[in-house]
């Protein structure tokens, strides 16, 4: 049997609390095509295929595949009607070989009911041997490197002989020449009639491999074309295209001295040759794809990983970071990306969560001084019009916005020069997000320098003096306000290799 | 005891925090008016209620000293040969002439240097522990399980197996005398426990435990040097380790290796039943207190109803149980 189209996704929707992360979203595949999706960050593209493999179950709409109208309440319904996916995110289990890692829950058992090695290995061989990777199937799945990692997730993607394949930004972690070798694989999956659908961020890929692409924008689908019909600026247009409402009132502040200079610094891949500068009374925004090295620039400046390499001058002074301890007594301060993980402490109450970075502020002798304690927080939670009963509330029965707001108090009890804030309003209700906008406005017309990493892009726009966009772990280029439109960004983000060619 | 779990949350006062705060306190009272039933009021003579309190107060010490390692999301296995090593030190120095087990024949310090010799001893061992666990990042699990055996080991090689007999009554005095009618061991606990408290509530090193044990990550972030506070925790478990050895030596008069085997299974025990939570991040003083407190009512009752030890241990068992599930209920 052969169909026009192997799989037709209907009116997808998925809500999320707070979020409307896909909106009658449709995507119609061929078998035998490499079908791209594209967008930016939280565009909704890994939501929709954790719909399509049973990870997770949609609000409305309908799935067709293969011939039939199906459900797919879980991973292996998915697997057993012939759809596999490699994940952004690898999951390997360190410990386990390379081979018992590919045949994880499905282990070849032999007539005495153990579990057949010989046969795993061996099939393993084959599989690579077909497929021409260089890995030995009885590794250890923690010796290996990460894009050898990678190329076997893939090969375990391949070995269930699906119909349908989707990657996950797989090129992400590997070097050219496994890409060259990706590439070749996916040409040769395509010949037998396996359709691929192919998520990435990389312009030059697009145009080499895929044959359709469709393009995503906040939970909606925007349009499906053949690559054919697409160049590199007409997709970043269709990719970026939204209405720019004026949601953030951006105060004016004077922009002053310098306040931080960072030169050539350096720490692994992600931060490679990072120079700039940061005045008083400026937002400088950083813009950049997921894993463009946005969020290693700020931990590597703060101290949470050592520098190779760089200097950093602070109000004219060179300074030496190797730990938080050191940023913040040089008047750094940090709000970092994922709040549950490294900003609050859940059991702990809202007072406590408030001080805990000014505490040697706060106790000279090593005793609290409860009284000022009390009346900075208070002082505080009425400035930012913190929603909490009290003090002595838990910081887990907040809101976000509100747990964010009382991140926010923690830094500015530490009386910064200097705020970086990852991602200021992730997972934010609306009205605190403008609240925290607005703040962050204020803080600047006080004079204190902020550095912003943001995927949103209204965000990125709507409140930056300049934008700083990154891409491989480099500054691609910075853009003025005045200039800052989302097709620069978008074209700066994605790299500068394809626009030339 | 069975009030409504009905949301109260809106109202001004929250019946049900209220409870599930001071409900530790609701049961060692229902234990204490069940004894004093049971045992036809024997159990309330103050001489025995007195008599309860001594015997849990180096079990109260130690687990004081639990408190601060368990908010941070440790555990201190080492604390029963912490004790014993600090004992047999502390008594080899005070040692009467014409005892049959010198250490140093003709040795003659003031009690108090004895005290101070096995309170450093504590102190050190400890150190190695916050060591172990602060710069070779050994899980504290393993890293005083180690420490467990190693120091007793040295306790036994310390007094070659035997105990170290006839002690200055001065010394002896800590753990036998009164003052003012009140036994020394409890007015040390107490002592003990409200500078605990303090240094819990009112200190940066307190509020740095529970920012450790909240979330260790949230806490380097902000600027808080973790490798500090290890050592700072698990010298002070150390330290109240050895003052409990002083106090358990002084009591029975004798210096012996094998003191305070499986007291640390009782201090925890003391711990969790006082709310203090496995997760980090949560736990009291007067908790702990309560805690040891309702060990030593439970201890005390069953022996004056004649129940076996044997039966005994059956019932802490299920009691800890018990307290790690309230525990988890709370936090859900």
């Amino acid at each position: 049997m052969s169909y026009e189209f192997l799989l037709k996704m209907s009116g997808i929707s998925k809500f999320f609390p707070g979020v409307h992360a896909l909106d009658g979203v449709s995507l119609d595949v061929r078998p035998g095509t490499v079908h791209a999706l594209m967008g930016e960050n939280g565009a909704g593209k890994s939501t929709l295929m954790k719909v399509l493999i049973g990870m997770y179950q949609p609000d409305g709409g309908s799935i067709y595949f293969d011939g039939r109208d199906v459900t797919i309440p879980d991973t292996k319904t998915g697997l057993g009607l012939g759809i596999s996916m490699i994940h952004q995110e690898l999951s390997p289990v360190p410990n386990m070989t390379v081979a018992e890692n590919i045949y994880l829950g499905r282990e070849p058992i032999a007539s005495t009911r153990l579990i057949n090695y010989r046969k795993m290995n061996a099939d393993t061989t084959a599989l690579f041997k077909k497929w021409e990777i260089d890995i030995n199937p009885r590794a250890l799945m923690k010796s290996l490197s990460i894009a050898q990692t990678q190329m076997v997730e893939i090969a375990k993607a391949i070995s269930f002989d699906s119909k349908l394949i989707i990657m996950d930004e797989p090129t992400s972690a590997i070097t050219e020449r496994e890409v060259e070798h990706l590439h070749r694989m996916i040409r040769q999956l395509k010949s037998t009639g396996t359709a691929i659908i192919y998520i990435t961020h990389k312009m030059d890929e697009v145009f080499k491999i895929v044959d359709f692409v469709t393009v995503f924008r906040d939970g909606k689908l925007v349009t499906t074309l053949p690559a054919a019909e697409l160049n590199r600026d007409k997709l970043i247009a269709l990719m970026v295209g939204r209405e720019l409402t004026n949601m953030f009132p951006k105060l004016e502040a004077e922009i002053g001295e310098v306040v931080l200079t960072v030169k050539n610094l350096n720490r692994g891949h992600l931060v490679r040759d990072v120079s700039f500068e940061l005045r008083r009374g400026e937002i400088l925004g950083f813009a950049g794809l997921m894993g463009a090295g946005r969020t290693e620039v700020l931990e590597t400046l703060f101290g949470i990983h050592q520098a190779e390499s760089g200097e950093v001058v602070i109000n004219g002074k060179k300074v030496a970071i190797h730990q938080p301890k050191d940023a913040i007594d040089a008047g750094l301060a940090m709000l970092t990306e994922d709040r549950k993980l490294t900003g609050i402490m859940g059991v702990l109450s809202v007072r406590d969560n408030m001080i805990m970075a000014a505490l040697p502020n706060y106790s000279p002798n090593g005793v609290l001084q409860r009284k000022r304690i009390d009346a900075d927080c208070q002082a505080q939670r009425e400035a930012l019009a913190l929603k909490t009963p009290s003090l002595d509330q838990l910081i887990q029965n907040l809101s976000g916005g509100n747990q964010q707001k009382v991140l926010i108090s923690r830094w500015l009890l530490t009386l910064p020069d200097i705020l970086m804030i990852d991602e200021p309003t992730r997972g934010i209700d609306v009205g605190a997000k403008s609240e925290i906008h607005r703040l962050m406005s204020q803080l600047a017309q006080q004079g204190k320098a902020i550095i912003m990493v943001s995927s949103e892009m209204p965000e990125v726009l709507g409140m930056s003096d300049r934008v700083v966009v990154m891409h491989d772990g480099r500054i691609s280029g910075v853009v003025e306000r005045a200039d800052a439109t989302q097709e620069a960004i978008m074209n700066l983000a994605t790299g500068p290799d394809a626009a030339a060619a | 005891m069975t009030a409504s779990t009905a949301d109260t949350r809106t109202g001004m006062f929250d019946t049900g925090a209220f409870i599930k705060k001071y409900a530790i306190i609701g049961i060692l009272l229902l234990f204490v008016i069940a004894l004093a039933i049971v045992t036809g009021g024997n159990f309330l003579q103050p001489q025995n209620l007195l008599n309860v309190i001594r015997q849990v107060s180096a079990i109260g010490v130690i687990a004081v000293g639990m408190t601060f390692v368990i908010i941070a999301k440790g555990i201190d296995l080492s604390v029963g040969s912490i004790l014993a090593l600090s004992a047999v030190v502390s008594a080899s120095l005070v040692q009467m002439p014409g005892a049959t087990n010198t250490l140093f024949p003709g040795l003659q310090l003031p009690w108090f240097v004895g005290v101070l010799v096995g309170l450093a001893v504590g102190t050190l061992v400890g150190l190695v522990n916050g060591s172990l666990v602060a710069y070779f990042k050994i899980a504290p699990f393993i890293a005083t399980l180690g420490m467990m055996t190693a120091a007793r080991g040295l306790a036994l090689i310390y007094t070659d197996g035997r105990p170290l007999s006839k002690l200055n009554p001065a010394y002896n005095f800590i753990g036998q005398g009164d003052i003012l009618g009140i036994p020394v061991p409890i007015l040390i606990l107490a002592l003990v426990a409200l500078a605990a408290h303090f240094m819990l509530t009112r200190t940066r090193f307190g509020r740095h435990v529970f920012a450790y044990g909240g979330n260790e990550q949230a806490a380097r972030v902000s600027g808080i040097n973790i490798s500090r506070i290890m050592l700072g925790i698990f010298a002070m478990t150390g330290l109240l380790a050895g003052l409990a050895g002083i106090l358990l030596s002084s009591r029975i008069g004798s210096g012996n290796p094998q003191l305070g085997t499986g007291i640390e299974l009782d201090a925890i025990t003391a711990t969790v039943i006082g709310g203090t939570s496995f997760n980090g991040g949560i736990g009291t003083i007067w908790g702990t207190i309560v805690g040891a407190l309702i060990i030593g009512v439970i201890n005390n009752g069953l022996d004056l109803m004649n129940v076996s030890p044997f039966w005994q241990q059956v019932v802490k068992g299920i009691i800890i149980v018990l307290a790690i599930i309230i525990d988890e209920r709370k936090n859900r």
